[in-house]
């Protein structure tokens, strides 16, 4: 199984890991992603992301489908939120079930980083005295 | 032939468009119609680095485009 979506509304993080949930598996690994309060010392209000919708959705299908050949997983999950979001709040849930835990690791850090790398997402840092589009760090 | 151009995040602020649309003489790469989007909007050319996707596949500049095709710019990727 695997599920990807973008969301304008918060994420469901317990629904996101139930979905992911198969008697095969041994494991179910986690990541979930937050809005930071500061970069480089400066307070962060908020983050404003916008995606390439129909391209995002498809990256992320690709990736998966790269995960779940490549690590043996069962189910993975990817959801990411697009809109404003407050600082504490979610920006991303990836959720990976294997049949055992080493592979649930591995799989759920190369989605989240290779989703970081080539799908089509971008977030704009607001600060008190301005706003700016993030770009990569290495 | 008419194609259909994308921009997002710095792309779409600096073009002040969400898309902008064109008519272009047959046998235009994806590189010429990036000289006409920086004839018409001169601050496009102040995003500093950027891929192209070809409906919604990353592309190289020198493909050609054809009748229909929906071009997005894409600044450097952000999420997560």
């Amino acid at each position: 199984m695997i599920a990807v979506q973008l969301s304008e509304i918060p994420l469901d993080t317990s629904a996101i890991i139930a979905s992911v949930q198969d008697e095969r598996s041994g494991a179910i690994d986690v990541f979930i992603g937050t809005v930071r309060n500061q970069t480089k010392g400066k307070t962060v209000h908020r983050l404003e992301y916008e995606a390439y919708e129909p391209m995002a959705l498809k990256e992320l299908r690709s990736i998966c489908e790269e995960a779940q050949q490549r690590w043996n997983a069962h189910a993975i999950a990817a959801h990411h939120r697009l809109g404003t979001i407050e600082t504490g709040g979610i920006a991303v849930v990836v959720a990976v079930s294997t049949p055992h835990r080493a592979d649930a690791f591995a799989a759920c850090q190369f989605v989240i980083d290779t989703l970081k790398e080539r799908v089509p997402i971008w977030k704009k840092e607001v600060f008190d005295d301005g706003e700016v589009w993030v770009t990569p760090h290495a | 032939m008419t194609i259909t151009i994308k921009f997002f995040a710095l792309g779409r602020e600096l073009v002040g468009a969400n898309a902008l649309t064109l008519d272009l003489s047959d046998g235009t790469t994806i590189e010429g119609a990036l000289a006409h989007v920086r004839a018409q909007h001169p601050t496009f050319a102040q995003l500093p680095s950027f891929l192209v996707a070809l409906n919604t596949e990353y592309a190289e500049q020198s493909t050609m485009l054809k009748n229909g095709d929906e071009l997005a710019i894409i600044p450097p990727v952000s999420g997560g």
